[in-house]
């Protein structure tokens, strides 16, 4: 049943773009249509699967000569992740209801790119899951090449070669794994099961991590990311960073860490004090955490300052899974959600809400406006969007934050410290960007240029549709917990559990 | 399954501020006398726990506890002792104070008051959660509504002021939170009880869980309480880390500052009581001298600091943190010595914390109940030099500021006393040099409200210094119960002490260091 959110979503891609061109508002309704439909398989799925465990929903020979089946899966991990792009889609495409330039095409488009992103989530033959994977890279350029802003062919371009690059590493990795194991299966769990050499992961670890850590916006290959938001229409930023970064994420854990467990091992010669590949990323994640915030801290842009925020919540993850602890490795999950809900809201906020009225994201320029008063719906959602990302507790960024430094404190105590730094560094930047945004003080009682138009319904909705996910994962966590961590425990990690987690 | 009180405790101001936020706009008067209303039926709910309270059990009562987060082994766990009860009672009565010193807020009232029924909300789950996730999220949750009723409906310079109150706040929280988490990874749970129960013992587990076997593991627990005592030393807040508090006190609203110094600075002092001195007792043993000095430094500076200022809130800020100071000296003297000869000592200090925070709530909040009229009637300003004779010209309003004035000096007779007088008595014989030396700073409160009072309210009236009207009738009769409070507190204090007597020994006998 599962599977049916791929379909869905492949099928309604087909629809719209038979549909006529002036069935503007079909075509919405219909996005919606099979947004909420795949949302609500998923919260099936999810109410259904309560212990987390892994379950096959489809197993077909594919190309029997090469080994490669159709083998769809979900575990916790996938099931919590599916049910996040479930719900960043609606939200996506009710913050697009106002999108009037080839309608049709747009969302066709994102249907496409939500499909595919399905597909990875679900895919557990490593074949399968490549092929979803670069068709994710197709619908996301399409969108900002044609309803970007801002340098929109540089963004979609810079963001296409990352990716591209990233999944040419991707496919080296996968491949030599593949011949490394006897060319007879590309399954994700037989794969993990062999027994490469520990010279082999070592070798082929840091390239899969890096080829799938580049999507996850991985410091120092992070810099599509800023770019390629800002230039992103509204719902495909929402969609790039809350759900495709964490393709990037979900895939270092699930294929990287899982096939190559030994490539996290200690290094027989310490290179520049550093011990392992563990250590390194780490340390990475860490410079992305700080570096990210301190960057959002100085921007003029308003996106821009979500955008680099993003690179710094990203980090939180990359840490996390490095962790290589219970605590670590739930907390990052949880921070996969809870990003991928409050990014887009904060996205939504800037691109729909602001930009879409003002026609200007300067935060010098947006100061004078007088927001708060003009659009307070606006200013509450950031507010509320900002210090949920922050890490308030209340909000599922808190629970995320805690459990990563939990996992940290015991990993790398060192590094956890950076992260305080980080956490708040990342209360001043969201501060910051707030006040200048929408609390700034009127100098002059400039009329705004032209009346800006209220916050319409369905942005209200979608709005709420986010903002309560974080709510409930940050009151009550336990709910995606205890899905999350059985499958932690499955047999898939057993090589990483031996890490002395 | 008994009724959760504490629970709809901590609900019904959230209630409050949805009801206010549902009200009709288009009334002036509406929103302010719903909150009043409201807040005074919380008040009622609030003396309903006190009298079904136990006095004669120091242990844990209204006890609520479920599982929650069995993931992170994180329980919904709430209970009062009388430490909590005291903090419930004194925020109850500072906000229907904090909302009459509001009463002419124009700009977005409903607004206004939800925002501060929120932060009510958020200061009884404070002081009711015993478990470090949930009472995080209430801590933190609390800066946000302060923050914007600072920074909305503050004064000119109310933006950098809020910014620099929620900054250094966070900086504190983040030291805090990091100290918290690695003593989890130590003990695995963030329950207060039962850290409290385990005094240092979960230290080398610490060292060991960080893979810092290298360090002495005393080291190590002063680093984590650092961490911890910073988060509390800011909201108190103790100097050095007060800086953020003058201008925060002085910037916002006169309302909410009386709802700051009155309720939310005691969530500071609740942090001292309820965590650090419960759980890091040999570490405060150990940095004792240290921690002394700081305190008579808060007590002493701030009270020369208030002697200095012109601006009649900021002198009523610095004289906050002054009296807090004292609850400081009382609660770090606690530590001094095991000898059983001198528990009477340990008793009267601690009571006199209790009666300290209740007593400087209400003086407090009153008093910028009182700053929040003169300044209507004056136009805005509020420096000593604008007013003068008012004795002549509005003799009810000079009397019964009087008399708020006096009990902050600690006059005999009024609230401010018989917790002045605990304090000083149980600290002398336990620190006689550090209780002598604050002795300074009440004398130097005595001069600086004695100037307040002198320039205020006596003098000449001179043309171009503020008329102001006297009391109306409905403002006496708002008054009177809060001044009638305080002569009962000071000459009845047995009133609270008789409650609390079961928790304060109960609490004195667990320190163990």
């Amino acid at each position: 049943m599962l599977a049916w959110t791929i379909y869905i979503s492949f099928f309604g891609a087909a629809i719209l773009l038979l549909l006529p061109k002036r069935a503007a508002s079909f075509a919405r309704c219909l996005a919606l249509f099979a947004a909420t439909s795949s949302c609500g398989i998923a919260l099936a799925a999810f109410l259904r699967h309560r212990t987390g465990e892994f379950f096959t929903i489809v197993d077909k020979p594919w190309i029997p000569s090469l080994g490669i089946q159709y083998h769809l899966a979900a575990d916790g991990i996938s099931l919590s992740l599916v049910l996040l792009t479930g719900i960043v889609a609606i939200a996506g495409v009710l913050f697009s209801w106002n999108i009037e330039d080839r309608t049709n095409q747009f969302f066709a488009f994102y249907l496409l790119l939500i499909g595919a992103v399905y597909g990875v989530f679900l895919s557990y033959d490593l074949f399968l899951l490549f092929v979803f994977y670069e068709l994710v890279i197709i619908p996301k350029y399409f969108l900002i090449a044609n309803w970007g802003s801002t340098r929109r062919e540089y963004g979609a371009m810079k963001l296409a070669i990352y990716s591209f690059v990233g999944s040419a590493m991707v496919l080296v990795g996968l491949i030599a794994a593949y011949v490394g194991a006897g060319s007879s299966s590309m399954s994700l769990d037989k794969l993990a099961g062999f027994p490469f050499s520990a010279h082999f992961q070592m070798v082929a670890f840091p390239v899969v991590f890096v080829g799938f850590g580049i999507l996850a916006g991985l410091w120092p290959f992070h810099t599509w990311a800023p770019t390629g938001h800002v230039a992103a229409p509204t719902a495909a930023s929402m969609l790039l960073a809350g759900v495709v970064m964490k393709l990037g994420a979900y895939c270092c854990l699930r294929v990287a860490m899982t096939l190559f467990p030994l490539g996290l091992g200690t290094w027989s010669h310490p290179v520049l004090g550093i011990t392992s590949w563990r250590e390194t990323f780490a340390i990475l994640a860490v410079i992305g955490i700080l570096y990210g915030a301190l960057v959002a801290l100085v921007q003029r842009d308003f996106k821009f300052v979500i955008g680099y925020s993003s690179v710094s919540h990203m980090g939180f993850i990359l840490l996390g899974l490095m962790t290589l602890n219970l605590m670590g490795l739930s907390g990052a999950i949880i921070q996969m959600i809870s990003h991928g809900l409050l990014a887009g809201l904060l996205f939504a906020v800037v691109g729909r809400m602001v930009y879409a009225r003002t026609h200007t994201r300067e935060l010098a320029a947006l100061g004078p406006m007088n927001l708060s008063s003009a659009l307070p719906f606006a200013a509450v959602t950031f507010v509320i969007a900002g210090m949920a990302g922050m890490g308030l507790p209340g909000f599922s960024g808190f629970v995320a934050e805690l459990m990563i430094v939990i996992g940290a404190w015991r990993a790398f105590p060192v590094l956890a410290v950076g992260v305080g730094f980080g956490i708040l560094i990342g209360v001043v930047y969201v501060w910051r960007a707030m006040q200048k945004a929408f609390f700034a003080e009127r100098r002059h009682e400039l009329p705004p240029p032209h009346p800006l138009q209220p916050i319409t319904v369905p942005e209200k909705i979608a709005a709420a549709l986010l903002i309560a996910s974080s709510v409930a994962i940050g009151l009550y966590p336990q709910m995606v917990l205890n899905i999350i961590q059985p499958a932690l425990h499955s047999p898939l990690f057993a090589g990483l559990r031996q890490g002395g987690w | 399954m008994t009724f959760p009180a504490l629970t709809a405790l901590t609900l019904l101001p959230v209630a409050a501020a949805a009801v206010l936020l549902l009200l009709p706009r288009s009334s002036a008067t509406l929103p302010r006398i719903t909150s009043a209303t409201l807040s005074l039926l919380i008040l009622a709910f609030t003396l309903l726990l006190w009298v079904r309270f136990d006095h004669t059990s120091g242990a844990l009562q209204f006890q609520e506890r479920h599982a929650w987060i069995p993931a992170l082994h994180v329980e919904y766990r709430l209970a009062i002792d009388g430490l909590g009860l005291i903090m419930l009672l004194l925020t109850a009565i500072v906000v229907p104070i904090g909302i009459a010193a509001s009463w002419r807020t124009e700009k977005r009232s409903s607004l206004y008051f939800a925002l501060v029924f929120l932060l009510q909300a958020c200061m009884f789950g404070t002081f009711t959660a015993l478990n470090f996730f949930h009472w995080f999220i209430f801590w933190e949750l609390s800066l946000i509504p302060a923050f914007f009723l600072i920074r909305v409906w503050g004064g000119k310079l109310a933006g950098r002021a809020a910014t620099q109150f929620l900054v250094y706040t966070m900086v504190g929280s983040v030291t805090m939170l990091l100290s918290f988490l690695a003593i989890y990874l130590a003990t695995g749970t963030f329950d207060f009880i039962e850290l409290a129960g385990r005094g240092d013992s979960f230290l080398p587990g610490v060292a060991a869980n960080l893979g810092w076997q290298h360090v002495n593991p005393q080291h190590l627990a002063l680093v984590l309480f650092a961490g911890v005592f910073l988060g509390f030393a800011v909201k108190v807040p103790l100097i050095p880390f007060h800086t953020w508090l003058p201008a925060a006190y002085s910037e916002a609203p006169s309302g909410v500052t009386a709802i700051l110094t009155g309720a939310m600075s005691k969530m500071g002092v609740y942090g001292f009581l309820r965590i650090l001195l419960p759980i890091f007792a040999p570490q405060i043993h150990r940095l004792q001298t240290s921690l002394l000095w700081i305190t008579m430094a808060t007590i002493v500076l701030s009270a020369f600091a208030a002697l200095a200022q012109h601006d009649l809130k900021r002198i009523f800020a610095y004289s906050s943190i002054n009296h807090l100071g004292y609850c400081m000296l009382a609660a770090f003297a606690l530590v001094r010595t095991s000898d059983a000869g001198l528990l009477p000592e340990q008793y009267a200090a601690f009571s006199g914390i209790l009666l300290q925070v209740l007593s400087h709530a209400i003086t407090a909040a009153t008093i910028f109940w009182f700053i929040s009229l003169l300044e209507r009637r004056s136009g805005g300003t509020r420096l000593l030099s604008d007013f003068g004779g008012l004795r002549r010209i509005a003799p009810v309003f000079a009397g019964l500021m009087g008399i708020a004035l006096f009990s902050s000096l600690g006059l005999p007779g009024l609230n401010g006393f018989p917790g002045e007088f605990l304090i000083f008595k149980g600290t002398f014989p336990l620190v006689p040099w550090a209780a002598s030396i604050s002795v300074l700073g009440l004398l130097i409160t005595a001069v600086f409200i004695l100037g307040v009072i002198q320039r205020v309210f006596t003098g000449p009236l001179q043309p171009g210094r503020a008329v102001v009207p006297d009391l109306t009738s409905g403002e006496r009769i708002s008054f009177a119960p809060v001044v009638a409070l305080m002569f009962v507190l000071g000459l009845y204090p047995q009133l609270v002490l008789g409650t609390l007597n079961s928790t304060v020994i109960s609490y004195v006998h667990q320190l163990r260091f």
